[in-house]
């Protein structure tokens, strides 16, 4: 009934350099879950989706991060990626001079021969990826250009959930996917987010608005304050946040306290 | 953040793998520089008359001048007079074949990757090996001849061409040219010979394989090569040395000769020792390289890719004196750790609707410091000349260095003349970016500055250019994260 958690965060705590952010987390996902973190600005929203990722600069003073039974801290970025974490950046970053479609072919055949599978070819490999660029309208010519060079930013978040369709993870983090988006945009990136879901992988959603919560429709949401989890909810704690504000929730927690 | 600076560092960081000595038995003479040495010289590899009154000349003049110093590098003065001036691999008699070549320089070269032995040698490049300051060995010469091509070494064709020397010697880089010009015209002592005639195109890449292997020599060779009217040549070039601590001088000149109609293409991978992390060491590149196209439609295109000494300082470049002729400078110089590059080309329009391209690329690592120096010279004469340039500059860590100097002199006022330039820094968000796709830091940092590199390595013949990369990896393993 109860499967083994992708991911489970015990009691973690985080900050950079004296300054503390995550103050004690705790948070399981569950293959097949969708789960979303809301908060207000500084709450320790984009720190959290960091240190998944393994971006460095943070100190993780106390706690642990279970992912698939293996201590996910101990991992090197491209190693957590290998084994199926993908974060879908806030802010794309761009390399010029890199055509996006070796990057994405060389990324994609370091997570099979992780796997031990055969690597693909620039045939195999061009198949594939003209079936996931439908999933996200995007046109052919953005596999022509530098990754992420000359996008608009639409493009660019759309490019990431483009670059999730083709690398299939176990775990995918969104982090504020949805920021700066239109409305049509918006709708195609939630579709592509929803076609990829699947019984044996999980999604967390890092959003600041409940919006995007009207297209991928989370099981549990979850609100961040002041580096802890301060309430968790189904869907309707989302609505109810974007009824509220998030000022009713802080000032019920100290309520509670 | 301090952990991405290290492992940038540390990716910045790696060894030299040509750094090995080869015990070879070596003829030198005493260090030391005057008439008599140059007297010597000459008398050794028996030179006729006009090759020593030329060497005379250029000695009395370079003893006139002084050492430049307007270039970005800075090095301790050099002692002239402590450097020996002519070593060559001892031979026991006169060599036939390649049989007879030394087996331990042949062994030097196949670890260099490099098989003298035709038989081997599937590629189909003709090779002229050069150690310390003399040719020891040149493959394919007899099937290039039935063609016509001579490609020979230098002293060979002073034997046996004196007359195509005597002509060209000198011709696009007089014995006054440069401070470092003028010494190698004294002192030189071998180098590589090259003629195509009229109409032929040359079968294979011809390439020289220059190898400094003695302590306290300098190495002086010099290349010739001319492309008859309509003729096509591509010629490659490669340099290593062993690791030593002390500083070698390396003053090279390179000239080029396309008569009308002909084509020369000039490819360089130089990766002489760079010296170790501190500095220490390294050879001195102080080398001249022009070119001519002397006659209508004719085209020289340099490519260099610059990865080692500790000093590089050089211009290949071309006056386009034929109309309608073409000249093209492709560049990638790297400077990791200590390494200092003053490079760059002079394009210079003479003749009618003359075409320039320019495209360098400089990459700084570690605490290298990268300048590219260029002119532009559109010349009265030059009616309808036409030139682009773009420099780009990439900097990995933030102790490194990039400058350019680019000078414009335009006196038609019917040329055109663009520059463009951008400076880019390997950022710690790309290569996060890329880790968070499950590419290791290597891989990114390699797939950026190849990325960065493309325009000129596809200039390059087809296996230069997958060593190219390759050494680029090499040059720049452990200095990012």
């Amino acid at each position: 009934m109860n499967p083994q958690p992708i991911l489970a965060i015990q009691n973690l705590h985080a900050g950079v350099e004296e300054k503390k952010i995550l103050k004690g987390i705790n948070l399981a996902i569950r293959p097949g879950e969708v789960h979303a973190i809301m908060g207000p600005n500084g709450s320790g929203k984009s720190t959290l989706a960091a240190i998944l990722a393994g971006r460095e600069g943070y100190d993780i003073t106390a706690g642990e991060v279970i992912y698939q039974g293996k201590d996910l801290l101990a991992m090197d970025p491209e190693e957590r990626a290998r084994e199926g974490v993908f974060l879908a950046f806030q802010y794309p970053v761009e390399i010029p001079g890199v055509n996006s479609t070796y990057f994405l072919r060389a990324a994609l055949n370091e997570h099979r021969k992780h796997r031990r599978e055969p690597e693909l070819d620039a045939m195999e490999f061009l198949t594939l990826v003209k079936e996931k660029m439908k999933l996200l309208h995007l046109s052919d010519d953005l596999l022509k250009r530098a990754v992420n060079v000359g996008f608009s930013g639409g493009e660019k978040k759309r490019n990431e959930i483009f670059q999730m369709a083709v690398l299939e993870p176990r775990l995918a983090v969104l982090d504020e996917t949805d920021s700066g988006l239109d409305i049509d945009a918006l709708r195609i990136v939630a579709e592509g987010v929803n076609t990829l879901k699947r019984p044996d992988n999980a999604t967390l959603l890092i959003t600041h608005y409940q919006r995007l919560l009207n297209y991928i429709v989370p099981d549990f949401v979850h609100v961040l304050w002041d580096g802890r989890i301060a309430k968790s909810g189904g869907k309707e704690l989302a609505l109810e946040l974007e009824e509220k504000g998030y000022d009713w929730l802080i000032k019920h927690d100290v309520a509670k306290a | 953040m301090s952990t991405a600076t290290d492992t940038i560092q540390e990716f910045v960081s790696s060894e030299y793998k040509y750094g090995f000595t080869s015990n070879i038995d070596t003829e030198t003479i005493p260090a030391g520089l005057n008439e008599d040495v140059i007297r010597l010289i000459s008398t050794k590899k028996s030179e006729p008359e006009f090759m020593l009154n030329w060497r005379l000349k250029a000695y009395r003049h370079w003893l006139t001048m002084t050492e430049p110093t307007w270039q970005f590098a800075r090095h301790p003065p050099i002692d002239f007079q402590s450097s020996i001036y002519y070593a060559a691999p001892k031979k026991k008699k006169t060599l036939n074949s390649l049989d007879e070549v030394d087996p331990e320089l042949v062994k030097t070269f196949e670890k260099l990757g490099i098989s003298l032995n035709e038989q081997k040698r599937l590629t189909g490049v003709a090779v002229d090996a050069v150690v310390d300051s003399v040719s020891v060995a040149t493959t394919f010469q007899a099937e290039l001849m039935k063609q016509g091509i001579i490609f020979c070494s230098f002293s060979e064709a002073v034997q046996k061409h004196p007359e195509l020397v005597e002509k060209y010697l000198g011709s696009v880089v007089p014995h006054t040219d440069n401070y470092y010009a003028a010494l190698n015209a004294a002192v030189f002592s071998d180098g590589s010979f090259c003629y195509i005639p009229k109409g032929v195109r040359c079968p294979m890449e011809l390439s020289t394989y220059f190898r400094i292997n003695s302590a306290n020599t300098g190495q002086f060779e010099r290349t010739l090569l001319i492309a008859d009217e309509g003729g096509y040549v591509s010629y490659l070039e490669g340099c290593t040395a062993p690791m030593r601590d002390e500083n070698q001088l390396h003053a090279a000149v390179v000239e080029l000769i396309a008569l009308e109609g002909a084509e020369i293409k000039y490819s360089t991978v130089q990766n002489w020792y760079p010296g170790d992390k501190q500095g220490k060491g390294g050879i001195y590149n102080f080398v001249t390289k022009r070119g001519i196209c002397k006659g209508r439609k004719s085209k020289i295109s340099w490519t260099q890719v610059e990865t080692g000494s500790a000093i590089t300082w050089k211009y290949p470049s071309c006056i386009l004196l034929g109309d309608n002729s073409v000249g093209e400078f492709y560049s990638v110089a790297l400077t990791n750790n200590r390494q200092q590059a003053d490079t760059g080309t002079k394009m210079i329009h003479i003749g009618k609707n003359t075409k320039s391209t320019i495209i360098s690329k400089g990459i700084s690592a570690g605490r290298g410091q990268n300048a590219y120096r260029g002119l532009v010279e559109i010349k009265k004469s030059a009616t309808g000349a036409r030139n682009f340039s773009q420099c780009d500059s990439l900097l990995i860590g933030d102790k490194c260095g990039a400058h350019t100097f680019p000078y414009i002199e335009v006196k038609n006022s019917t040329g055109q003349v663009e520059h463009e330039a951008s400076t880019s820094k390997i950022g710690e968000d790309q290569i996060f970016y890329c880790n968070a796709r499950g590419i290791s830091t290597q891989d990114a940092v390699n797939m950026i500055v190849n990325g960065f590199c493309k325009e000129v390595f596809r200039e390059l013949p087809m296996e230069f250019a997958v060593e190219a990369q390759k050494l680029l990896g090499v040059s720049l393993e452990g200095s990012v994260g």
